[in-house]
Parts: structure tokens; sequence; C-alpha cells
């Protein structure tokens, strides 16, 4: 389904969704105003429109419930994305990803449908996660992968991966990958070594695309884009797979 | 321990009558299986996991895993009826309890070799496993829970071995409880996974401990038939009848089984997640639906109970017929239970994706498991070679 179908699609109601999941997205800052397709597809809006709804059981947290100083976090404009993948070959550049065995950080996913006889296709950006509960770090037997206790985001210890690969069999975003010359797991760490650590204020990928896809930053920080975005009241926001529980950090919008 | 004392040991359970030709042959042969077999799990570590393994980014688990849970299940099995045995007593099972702990111990060792081989840095894992513990991790736990339980059932063994009733039995009901708890972990390992619908849920580990109890059955009646079988000798009254309570625990756990997988199934197609769904239809009628049909459900369910059913637990060699059959059926669902929740693509629907991903395991995997294997055989027969005499005399305690 292409996203002009999904914005179609009937808002089956929050209701079907339990409590228990609302407010994980509220202690994210995020609440769901809708659900789609049994479930597959939430959309959220920020918690300051939310409030505005006077809804009994939605009890909006206190700022600071997020439990790292920097809260990273990507939104995908899908509808903008042409699929040149420049992004995926800034980061093959950025982060020394291998060529084969299928390693990659981030990518770019097709579908392509018929609509009335004419060929429509789509791209959908996709990358780590770096989820709020990754299933990938609770699974770790050695915590070889945890999260940064700086920035939130889910980074390798390639030394103490013992190569079993569970984190693999846990991640529902396909995020992870066998990085043959560390002989460990590897993944997109939102170039946190790369590019952040020198100071620079966006990933490779986001930096490299053209049309301006991939809006990077700390949701923390209300001068940001991201945040922006994702306070938009009444903006469509959904994530990927949100059924899993793992509580992803990015977030896709048509805009 | 001196030299002396332990040939004197030696020479109170070793089985001379098992000295012979043939033996030795058949010795030999399953020894140059385990070297062979394990020798392209060795490979591994030169040419890298990642190329003599058909397993990909999407299927990072394939058949190694597989065969690990399949050894590691059984093994739990068998060492869950010795220590009843051992210590409720009064089952007629006492009477073969001690090759039970033998063949779990081997089981284990079974297990252990194939996962030595399938994890890419297990040098990694003896230091960090102990100084960056994740309690959080099934697999840590059940890593840490195998190796206590087969610390503890070597120095039950031991006891065993040596007379020292006591310290068997007490090694015997910890080694037991870590295998169970082991067991439940392993269960966890995938039960744990809300990212794979057809391994996610409550069901799971307790679908393991059943098939522990299956195939632990299975392989008790098979290996002490087997222990006759190559002595060439009847069994005495009393092993056959351990043997049969063995079939009996086998015939009501089969049952058992049947019906929990009859509901997983079930379960997948009434609702719930459509991943889920998918991932069974490859069992229905999809890409392991031969697995699924001829050898999990007729090999290694419907033909066993007609075997059961005929031998009315008295005819030996059909009993241990289907209880080799059971642990083909175990082994075969243990690799499309792996399969099956990795197969299906997570973006279904996206880049033009098959419905099932296709995975065939390469030359290595099944070299590696003909090793596995051949551990098995290896340390049977030189189980009864060894220690033949103290696997049929009475109860340790
Ligand atoms: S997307 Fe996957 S790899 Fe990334 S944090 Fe989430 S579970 Fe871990
Ligand atoms: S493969 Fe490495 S990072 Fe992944 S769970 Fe195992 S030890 Fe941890």
């Amino acid at each position: 389904m292409n996203i002009e179908e999904l914005e179609k699609e009937k808002n089956e109601g929050i209701d079907s969704l339990p409590l228990q999941e609302r407010r994980k997205f509220l202690k994210m800052g995020l609440s769901v105003t809708g659900v789609f397709l049994g479930g597959s597809v939430l959309s959220l809006t920020s918690i300051s429109h939310a409030s505005n709804q006077k809804n009994a059981d939605m009890d909006i947290p206190a700022e600071g419930q997020y439990p790292y100083p920097k809260h990273y976090g990507m939104i995908m404009r899908q509808n903008r994305c042409v699929g040149c993948e420049l992004c995926v070959e800034a980061c093959k550049q950025t982060n020394h990803v291998p060529n084969d065995h299928g390693a990659w950080r981030t990518a770019i996913q097709e579908k392509i449908t018929t609509e009335n006889g004419s060929e429509k296709r789509e791209f959908r950006p996709v990358l780590c996660n770096q989820c709020n509960r990754p299933p990938c770090v609770r699974v770790c037997p050695t915590k070889a992968t945890y999260k940064d206790p700086e920035t939130g985001i889910v980074v390798m210890d390639y030394k103490k991966c013992i190569g079993c690969k569970t984190c693999m069999a846990a991640c529902p975003y396909n995020a992870r990958y066998f990085n043959e010359e560390k002989y460990a797991i590897d993944k997109c760490n939102f170039c946190i070594d790369t590019r952040l650590a020198e100071g620079k204020k966006e990933t490779a990928c986001a930096a490299a695309c053209p049309a301006r896809v991939r809006i990077f930053g700390d949701l923390k920080d209300k001068s940001t884009e991201i945040y922006r975005l994702l306070h938009t009241p009444d903006s469509k926001i959904w994530v990927l797979r949100p059924d899993t529980g793992a509580l992803p950090n990015v977030f896709y919008i048509n805009a | 321990m001196t030299n002396n004392s332990l040939s004197a040991i030696f020479a109170e359970t070793a089985d001379p009558r098992l000295a012979t030709p043939g033996m030795n042959r058949a010795t030999i042969f399953f020894l140059i299986v385990t070297i062979v077999g394990l020798s392209c799990g060795v490979l591994a570590f030169i040419f890298g996991h990642h190329t003599i393994y058909n397993n990909t980014r999407e299927m990072p688990w394939g058949m190694l895993i597989s065969t690990y849970a399949f050894w590691a299940i059984t093994s739990t099995g068998l060492c869950m009826y010795a220590a009843m045995s051992h210590v409720f007593g009064g089952t007629r099972m006492g009477m073969v309890s001690n090759r039970m702990v033998w063949m779990s111990i081997i089981c284990i060792m079974g297990a252990f070799a194939t996962i030595g081989v399938e994890i890419a840095s297990p040098h990694r894992m003896l230091l960090y496993n102990i100084i960056s513990p994740n309690p959080l991790s099934n697999i840590w736990w059940m890593g840490t829970l195998y190796g206590l339980a087969v610390g503890c059932m070597i120095i039950e063994f031991a006891g065993i071995v040596t007379g020292l009733g006591k310290l068997a039995l007490v090694m015997g009901v910890f080694g037991a409880l870590a295998e169970v708890l082991a067991n439940s972990c392993l269960g966890g390992v995938f039960a744990t996974l809300p990212a794979r619908p057809y391994w996610y849920g409550a069901q799971l580990p307790i679908y393991f401990l059943t098939s522990a109890f299956l195939c632990g059955a299975a392989a008790a009646v098979l290996f002490n038939y087997l222990a006759y079988k190559i002595r060439d000798e009847k069994m005495s009254t009393s092993v056959h009848l351990a043997v049969k309570s063995a079939g009996k625990a086998m015939t009501l756990v089969l049952i058992l089984y049947t019906v929990a997988t009859f509901w997983r199934l079930v379960s997948f197609y009434v609702g719930g997640p459509e991943l889920g769904r998918t991932a069974a239809d490859a069992l229905i009628s999809g890409p392991l639906a031969i697995n699924f049909w001829v050898l999990e459900v007729c090999i290694g369910l419907i033909i066993p109970i007609i075997l059961i059913i005929l031998s009315r637990l008295e005819n030996m060699s059909m009993l241990a017929f289907a209880g080799f059959l059971i642990l083909v059926g175990q082994f075969v669902a243990r690799y499309d239970l792996v399969v099956a929740g990795q197969n299906v693509p997570q973006n279904l629907g996206w880049d033009n994706l098959p419905t099932h991903f296709s995975y065939v395991p390469s030359f290595f995997e099944f070299g590696v498991i003909a090793g596995s294997i051949g551990v098995v055989a290896f340390g049977f027969l030189m189980g009864e070679r060894v220690f033949g005499k103290t696997f049929t005399q009475k109860e340790h305690h």
C-alpha cells in the first residue's frame, strides 16, 4: 500500500490499542491519534496537542522521562524520497560498511504498484530505529550492544560480540548485519563515532539527501526541526511495526 | 586419584564383552565421522562463518541452531527422567537411569559441539560471559545453565561410578534443575522475540519442555534397546520393564506434544499478526510442507503411534524403531521451527520480496550435523564399553 492510500485508510480508532500501548508512546512525548491496518501503522502526534483533547485516560508525562541527556531521532519525509540512494552511498563511505554479505546500515525499500494501468513507485528509507526498548540490547548475552548512556543511541562494543546473532533475530527492522572485518555484528549508530563525535549535527545520510527526506536531531531540543515536525498539530506521524513494542525513534510523515 | 585406583574403577565398570572387532570398527567409524564432520565447522573459523554457512542477514539462524536445540532438548529429557527415578525411586526406569545420565551428558556434548562452531567468536564468550554478563539475556542464562548442568552431571556420573551415592544424588538433582531451567531459557530465547510472531508467546517454553520429555523418553527407549542389541543379549526382566515404562512415558508425551502442535498451529489461523500466519503457511502449504507433513507428522507422530500400538509395549525392536522415528521427527520439527520463524520477510510487500525466503543448509552445515551425530554415537559406544556394568547394576542409592 502506498502513502496516499494509507492516508485514505479508515482510522480504526485508538480504542483498539491497549491503554498500556498508548502510555508507552506518551513516555516518548508522543500520543497515538490513530490506528491503521490492524495496528501495524499508528499515527502519532505531539503531547501538547493531545493535552488539548482533554482525554481522561491520557496522563501527560512530565518532561525528562526519557532517561538519556540527548534523545536523537529521525523523521523521514517519506513521500519526498526519490530513491537515488545517495544516502546509502554516503553511509557506506562514512562508516566503512563492507560491500557484501548483506551489509548495509541504511537502505531504500521500493514498492511498485499498478493503479489504473499506470505504474506507481514508492520509496521508503529504513535504518536502525535506535529503539527506546531495543530488543537487540535485551537479548545480547555479553552487553556487546547497548544504549549509549549519553545519547541513547544503540551502539556496539565489537570486542564483546560473540556472534550468536540473537540480536539479528530479535530486531524487528532487519537493521543488523555481520561485519566480516570486525567479525562481529554491526549496525547504524547515527554516525555517533564518525560524525557526531566531530561536532557535526547531522548523520551522513541526512546530510547527503538531496530531497531533504531525513531530518535528524535531538527530540529534547525544542529548537530543532525534528521537534517542530513532531509537534505540528494534526500531522500524521507513523512508525514501523509499532506492535513489537520496541518504541522506535525513526518516524515517518508525508510533508 | 592414582592410575591404579582409576584402572581399578574401570575394571569394575567396563564391559569386556564389548571389546570385539565389530565394536572397535563401529567406534572408530563414529570417531572419524565426528572428526570429519566437526572439521567442517572448524573451517568456518578459517574461511569465515558467513562464507561456509548459508545463513543470511534476514535468516541469521539455520540448521546448526536447530540441531543444537534438538540435542539440548534431548539431553534435558534424559536428565529429567534419570533424576526423577533417582530422587523418587520406585519408578521402573531407575533400572536404566545411570545410562540415561551418561547419554544426557553425551547429548549435551553433541549440542555444544554444534553451537561451538556456529557462534562466530566463542573465545570472546569465555571471557565476556563472565565479565560482562547481561542478566536480561536468555542466551546468557541458557549458556550458563547448560554449563552448570553438564558440570553437575559429570560430578554426578563420577559419583555413580565411584560409588559415592549421596554425592551423585545431590548432583543429579542440581543437574536436572539446571537442565530444566536451561531448557526453559532456550525456549525463552525464541519465545521472547516480538519481532518473530511465529516464535513469540508464552506457549513455546512449555512446548520445548514437552519436547524434552518426548525426546528423552524416545532416546531412553532407543539407547537401551541398542545397548542390548550390540551385546546380542536379551534384556533382563527388570530392564525390559524399565524400557517399557520409558515407552509408556513416550506414548503419553507424544499425545501431549501432538495436541500442543495442533493448537499452536491453529492459533496462527484464528487471528494475530500476519507474519505469524504466513510463517505457519510455510509448514502447512509452503516450502516446509514436505518436512512438516511427511517428516514431522507422518514419520514423527503417526507411524510411531501405530508402531507403539502394534508393539503393545512388549516388542522392543518395534518400540525402539518408534523411538528412533520420533527423534527424527523432532529433529525436523526443530529445524522447521527455527526456519519458519525467520523465513517470512519482515518487510514483506516491499522490494518485490518472495513470501518466504529460501534457505538450504550448506554442505558444511550438513557436515557439522553429521559430526554431532558422530559425537553422540561415539559417546554411546564408549559409554557402553567403559561403563557398561554401571549401566545395568541396580540403582546407586
Ligand atoms: S532497530 Fe533493531 S538494531 Fe536498531 S535498536 Fe531497534 S532492535 Fe536494535
Ligand atoms: S551477536 Fe553479538 S551483539 Fe548480537 S546478541 Fe550476540 S553477542 Fe550480542
